[in-house]
């Protein structure tokens, strides 16, 4: 039986922000259920009671005093930038035309 | 005459002597940084050609550190240990400068304006840092082929993997190229590769080594270790890079375990008293025959050497492989969220339709990332969605939780954990590309440690089918120094009944075909 159809991975690319062609979706729906298929077996080890952890050591915040730090200069923090324009990232339209 | 032979009575080349011996020679005076860098990046020009271990060299910065290391010595500067030992850095630590990849297509041309912490480090002590290494994108595999740039091959047989995600590092010592580097381990990537290809790899405790300038995959699974072909050079390269960083806020801060005097210690070969727990989930069924035919031996000289061996359960070991696969791609989906063309990294445009924001992150990300990565995104993505939280990461964690309590449980009855560090030798190039799943396998023995934050290294124990085999053994969390005794005295054994280490056994490489690495000169970054 199929856990994940092809439409919940298209859904899940959308999410991700993957614009998957059809052919991929095709694989990686066959691919991912799989997957899925075989990592649902941890539903199968734990009780409403066990306790979740989250990260492997009981670590608690490192804080560090609050004084000023050396840090990147503009120009360093701009060295990879795909575009800039003024000392800033130039970046594409955010919100979508009015239809 | 002086106690420290030339390198010329071992074997007349550099490159075949371990990191300690180099250090000695170092030392002496017997031969300098620049003579050691120079052997090896002649050796990567003849055979990384066959091996593309390296995706990047960097011999003037390699040059000019040794140089500034020769000129030291010569003025009589205390230095440690490793300083002139050239280092190999697997291309998920960012290089102040030089391009780091990742791996990735998204990452062609991102060259940072820092350094990660163990690379300031490795400069601080004077290791020259020959080049990057390649490794599966994102640190996303268990066998190099997932690269943007192409994959390494087994220097054990070139038509094999050399393990993943470090398969660039340990393909890089396994072959000569370096005497030591850096490796990252999310679930077995520094263990796997080191047992596929005959080296020696340890995953420290989590927080050992600080993640300050490593390309996050799953940050509480993610560790820094030590890549070698010995495991006193492990320890060497470990004390190094190891200790507290207030850069990254998961780091230790106490002091690094005495991991050198630890290899010293087991090599003298005396585990009297020592007792070692085989994990019984860990071996028969989906191991190969060959593999626990050198894992039964391996166990015989441990209690030949005095250790007390029985055998322990750590009955959520079985549900460690399914916690791994849903917390890793969950933790990756939100860290490669970063990805997203704005900052840093490639910008592609939509084929059709306005490109906004929105649709330009599609675009670069269909483009940038390569299938595994897209699978591990996606699947993260789903098993942290509303209506599936609790059933997939909800419960992944609380497996968590369990394998923790089976780690300390089973550490209550003994000092140490053994089992062999992968289910098989390595497998051939290709064979498991379109099976994601029966790749995932390869790490079933080496992710409860990533899950539990404990320390694990994986040792050579000889051949099946004349492809090395390796053992893992695991310690409590912080006590990384077992790993080494018994990884050392385990080592110590077999070589006195090889007459020398496994990697002499290995096929001469061919020699001549063009290296695939590209030599930087100076650094590639600075003001555009």
């Amino acid at each position: 039986m199929s856990v994940l159809s092809r439409d919940e991975v298209a859904h899940l690319a959308h999410l991700a922000r993957i614009s998957l062609t059809d052919q991929e979706l095709d694989l990686m729906a066959t691919q991912l259920d799989a997957v899925v298929d075989a990592v649902a077996v941890v539903q199968s080890a734990v009780t409403a009671d066990t306790p979740a952890t989250s990260h492997p050591l009981p670590l608690t915040n490192g804080w560090r005093e609050d004084v000023v730090q050396p840090g990147l200069s503009n120009e360093a923090a701009l060295s990879s930038a795909p575009r800039e324009e003024a000392g800033q990232f130039r970046v594409p339209q955010i919100l979508g035309e009015e239809p | 005459m002086s106690p420290v032979a030339a390198p010329t009575n071992e074997t007349g080349d550099l490159t075949r002597l371990s990191a300690a011996r180099m250090s000695e020679l170092l030392a002496a005076k017997e031969v300098s940084s620049r003579e050691l860098v120079q052997a090896h990046l002649d050796r990567i020009d003849r055979v990384d050609g066959a091996v593309h271990a390296f995706l990047r060299t960097m011999p003037e910065q390699a040059f000019e550190a040794a140089d500034a290391v020769d000129r030291a010595r010569a003025k009589g500067e205390a230095l440690g240990p490793l300083a002139g030992v050239p280092v190999a850095v697997k291309d998920v630590l960012a290089t102040n400068g030089t391009v780091t990849t990742c791996g990735s297509k998204i990452l062609e041309n991102w060259t940072p304006v820092y350094d990660a912490t163990v690379i300031e480090k490795l400069r601080a002590v004077g290791t020259p840092l020959i080049g990057k290494t390649n490794m599966d994108e994102f640190a996303m595999g268990s066998s190099t082929e997932h690269s943007a740039y192409g994959a390494t091959h087994n220097p054990w047989d070139l038509d094999r993997i050399p393990g993943g995600s470090g398969g660039g590092s340990a393909a890089a010592v396994g072959a000569f190229e370096a005497p030591l580097a850096l490796g990252s381990d999310t679930g077995g990537s520094i263990r796997q590769p080191a047992s596929v290809t005959g080296t020696v790899g340890t995953k420290p405790t989590y927080g050992g080594v600080s993640r300050y300038g490593l390309v996050a995959m799953a940050s509480s699974l993610d560790q820094v270790g030590p890549v070698a072909r010995g495991v006193l050079d492990a320890a060497l390269l470990h004390a190094a890079i190891g200790g507290h960083d207030p850069h990254d806020s998961t780091s230790l801060d106490e002091p690094v375990p005495d991991v050198v005097a630890a290899a010293k210690l087991g090599a003298a070969r005396d585990l009297k008293g020592v007792r070692v727990g085989i994990v019984g989930q860990l071996r028969g069924e989906g191991f190969q025959q060959g593999v626990l035919d050198r894992y039964a031996e391996a166990l015989g000289l441990l209690e030949d050497m005095g250790a007390e061996v029985s055998v322990v359960d750590c009955p959520s070991f079985e549900y460690a492989l399914g916690a791994y696969y849903l917390i890793m791609p969950s933790e990756a989906s939100s860290n490669l969220a970063r990805f997203d063309a704005m900052r840093y990294g490639i910008r592609v445009a939509p084929e059709s339709g306005p490109a906004t924001v929105e649709t330009v992150m599609g675009a670069t990300r269909e483009a940038g990332f390569g299938d595994e990565v897209k699978r591990r995104i996606i699947l993260g993505t789903y098993a942290l969605s509303a209506g599936y939280y609790d059933a997939y990461y909800g419960s992944a964690q609380k497996v968590r939780t369990l394998v923790q309590a089976d780690f300390r449980a089973a550490f209550e009855k003994v000092d140490v954990l053994v089992s062999p560090t992968t289910p098989t030798t390595a497998f051939k190039l290709g064979e498991k590309l379109d099976d994601p799943l029966q790749m995932y396998l390869s790490d079933v023995a080496t992710i409860p440690a990533n899950l539990a934050g404990t320390p694990g290294i994986s040792v050579p124990i000889g051949l099946a089918d004349g492809l090395p085999v390796g053992l893992q053994v695991l310690a409590p969390a912080r006590a990384d120094e077992w790993c080494y005794r018994l990884g050392a005295a385990v080592e110590a054994a077999l070589e006195d009944q090889w007459g020398g280490p496994l990697l002499n056994q290995a096929p001469a490489l061919p020699e001549g075909t063009a290296s695939a690495a590209k030599p930087v000169s100076g650094t590639e970054g600075g003001a555009r």
